[in-house]
């Protein structure tokens, strides 16, 4: 049997739908969920998952995209680095075609800085042997899912004695920005929450959304019956009035998370404050290298002598661009305003130029909305 | 010039084991290459001639002519090989306007260092291929460029084909409730090379699917000779030429997941990496919209051909449109519009 088409199953998937339809006519208000990671995003899209649910209960993606909240100043970073001869960047695929203000790493690369696409942070320790007298940089963006891969890197690095790799941190962890999205004013009724990261944290980071701020999460998987499971068992707490963080996902999340993983992020990391694209600065939600790994770091101090003239580039760029943004990506992702409010939108913001998160990952909120509403404007004329 | 003059050495062979510049000087070792290796493969009495320029008589119809470049790495790979890639794609394009394919040209652009081996086994392949495709390569051209400025070998083939009289394929033809046939199963190309490249250790039996259609097409023309347009979705895969079709003849067009044939290594390769199987490359397939009412009949002789095997009818044309699009009804019942592709799919992270 095909382990993956039960959980693709149009009849199993239409009994919980109806079921959803059915729950949704208890409540007395449109319900707006959020479901906060990228694949999931991608998985509803793919899907068709909208098409299955009642008019008055909306999905809305939340900031869980890792490439797409990396700051503009971090791929000008990288672009700088790719920019220098001694250098080799060695990143994930979907970062390629983020833009900063220099351009995107698609671009550098056309431009002839070397730039390499990787499928595990582990390959940079090939090119890193292969190119010895090169500096190779590992772009190392991503969530909690990410992290224990570049340990590994790292760790092996150390063991073979590799030094001329080195990271470019941006990592992040979800449940501080989830903190910040649901701070104020904010319109989510429940969160679809990621299966990838759940498996590394387990439930208890997500419990104060039920214990202090009343809302109610589920944990699950990417195939269909997994995310349409997760709605279900969100609209029965709702019309129950219950409010939980519950696992659907089993087969690959335990509660506690993956202990293993954990102790590693914390041997290798300590939490610092983080710049994610379009929500700011968010408090402890990145993390920073600590001794005795702090050199694998491009940026600290140790390497200070490596950097300087990527520093100089890097506060060029920020004078250069002193005038304000305008993205209110923030507000869009916490249901507070629509795309359509933000005075960017379709004007200095675009699909092949984007400002924000919203608008960087074709599923986001911003780049969906481009393309319904260009459409409803050709429909109109 | 001394050490190359010792290097032909006493048979008055090939010498180095590897391209070298004089290759493509236009002297004696250009000479040598062309006769001993090009020549050799492709012999035919109007290459044979060495002329600057082929001259030939066409049969009647009207001419098809196209032009395609062949840059791909790895050079050999599961399933073929540039060459056999340079004849089959300038054919299918060919084949895809209704024109029986004639003739070929052959440019190559050899990159200093390329072993003269692997060189003579694309050559070799190339040769088979036009056989197997019925075609004569009656002139062609043959540089080196240093090493570092190429990536082993480039090819450019450019194609004469015949178009026999009536016969008019064209994307203006649509109709509302034409069909849309797949002939088999989409991806594998793309993702035999994807999982051949440096970088990805995944072991996957898929086989790229470069082959000719001029048969095929033959066939399906026979069947139905009131075919609308046919494609072959190369680069950008089904779900490019499948936008490119609703934006010419401006129609909405459904397709549903479940009838499109597709390999499960290939589905598997594409949930692991993140990417679309609509919009991966194919070298041996057809999209073609047809007539509701032959469509079984035509997917029924392909069926009779290897290369149409599998053929499936995978969609239809449903609505004329201002702004056109196509959707997908999914495996789940809902459906999802199948977007053109901004540019090449990156693997994804999240």
């Amino acid at each position: 049997m095909n382990v993956v088409n039960q959980y693709r199953d149009p009849v199993l998937i239409k009994k919980l739908a109806d079921k959803i339809h059915h729950l949704v006519r208890f409540m007395d208000r449109p319900i707006r969920l959020m479901e906060v990671c990228g694949t999931h995003t991608h998985s509803i899209f793919h899907f068709g998952i909208r098409d299955l649910l009642p008019k008055n209960l909306e999905l809305v993606s939340g900031p869980g995209c890792p490439v797409c909240v990396t700051p503009t100043n971090y791929v000008d970073q990288a672009i700088l680095l790719a920019r220098e001869p001694g250098v080799i960047l060695t990143t994930f695929g979907d970062l390629m075609r983020v833009p900063g203000r220099l351009g995107s790493l698609l671009q550098t690369k056309a431009e002839g800085g070397r730039v390499e696409i990787v499928y595990s942070p582990v390959d940079s320790l090939q090119v890193a042997e292969e190119n010895c007298s090169k500096l190779i940089v590992f772009l190392a963006v991503g969530f909690e899912t990410t992290i224990p891969l570049s340990i590994i890197t790292l760790k092996e690095a150390q063991r073979r004695g590799i030094n001329n790799l080195k990271i470019l941190n941006a990592h992040k962890l979800i449940p501080p920005a989830l903190r910040v999205l649901t701070a104020e004013n904010f319109k989510i009724d429940g969160f679809i929450l990621p299966g990838h990261v759940s498996a590394i944290i387990g439930l208890n980071p997500y419990r104060f959304l039920a214990e202090e701020k009343g809302i109610p999460g589920v944990v699950t998987g990417f195939e269909p019956l997994d995310i349409i499971h997760s709605i279900y068992r969100i609209m029965l707490q709702l019309v129950e009035g219950r409010i939980e963080i519950e696992n659907t996902y089993h087969r690959v999340v335990k509660d506690e998370g993956n202990i293993h993983a954990l102790e590693l992020i914390h041997r290798y990391f300590t939490p610092v404050n983080s710049e994610w694209r379009g929500l700011g600065e968010i408090a402890d939600s990145g993390l920073k290298l600590q001794e005795p790994w702090e050199n694998f770091d491009l940026l600290s101090n140790k390497n200070s002598s490596t950097v300087q003239s990527l520093k100089h580039g890097i506060q060029q760029i920020l004078v250069d661009s002193s005038e304000e943004e305008s993205c209110i990506c923030g507000l869009i992702l916490t249901g507070q305003r629509t795309p359509v409010d933000c005075p960017a939108f379709a004007r200095s913001c675009l699909p092949e130029s984007p400002l924000g998160a919203c608008m960087v990952s074709s599923e986001g909120t911003c780049a969906a909305y481009y393309r319904y509403d260009r459409r409803k404007g050709i429909a109109n004329v | 010039m001394l050490p190359i003059i010792d290097m032909i050495g006493e048979r008055g062979l090939l010498m180095s084991e590897k391209i070298l510049l004089a290759h493509g000087s236009g002297g004696l070792l250009t000479r040598k290459l062309i006769e001993e290796i090009i020549l050799q493969a492709f012999a035919n009495s109007v290459l044979n001639k060495l002329t600057d320029a082929a001259a030939v008589s066409l049969p009647p119809g009207k001419v098809a002519v196209t032009t395609d470049s062949f840059v791909i790495t790895p050079p050999i790979f599961p399933g073929g090989n540039i060459g056999e890639l340079a004849i089959y794609g300038t054919v299918n394009d060919l084949a895809m306007v209704g024109a029986r394919p004639v003739y070929l040209t052959s440019g190559l652009i050899l990159e200093e260092g390329l072993e003269i081996n692997l060189f003579k086994e694309i050559i070799e392949s190339m040769a088979i291929a036009a056989k197997i495709a019925g075609v004569e390569i009656i002139t062609g051209d043959t540089k080196v460029v240093e090493k570092g400025k190429g990536d082993q070998i480039f090819i450019n083939t450019t194609g004469v084909g015949i178009i026999p009289e009536g016969r008019e394929l064209s994307a203006s033809k649509i109709q509302i409730g034409d069909k849309v046939i797949l002939s088999g199963t989409m991806g594998d190309h793309g993702i035999a090379i994807l999982a051949c490249r440096k970088g990805l250790s995944l072991k996957t039996d898929v086989r790229s699917d470069s082959t000719p259609l001029h048969r095929l097409v033959e066939v399906m023309l026979e069947v139905e000779p009131q075919i609308r347009v046919m494609r072959d979705p190369t680069r950008g895969g089904v779900g490019t030429v499948l936008n490119e079709l609703a934006e010419e003849a401006g129609v909405e067009i459904k397709i549903e997941v479940e009838q499109v044939p597709l390999l499960a290594q290939v589905q598997g390769m594409c949930d692991l990496l993140g990417l679309d199987p609509f919009y991966i490359a194919n070298e041996g397939k057809l999209v073609a919209i047809v007539p509701k009412e032959s469509a079984d009949k035509i997917t029924i002789a392909m069926s009779k051909l290897p290369e149409g095997k599998d053929a499936a009818i995978i969609g239809e044309i449903v609505a004329r449109s201002i702004y056109p699009q196509v959707y997908v009804e999914t495996e789940i019942k809902t459906t999802r519009i199948l977007e053109m592709p901004m540019g090449n799919q990156l693997p994804r992270i999240c």
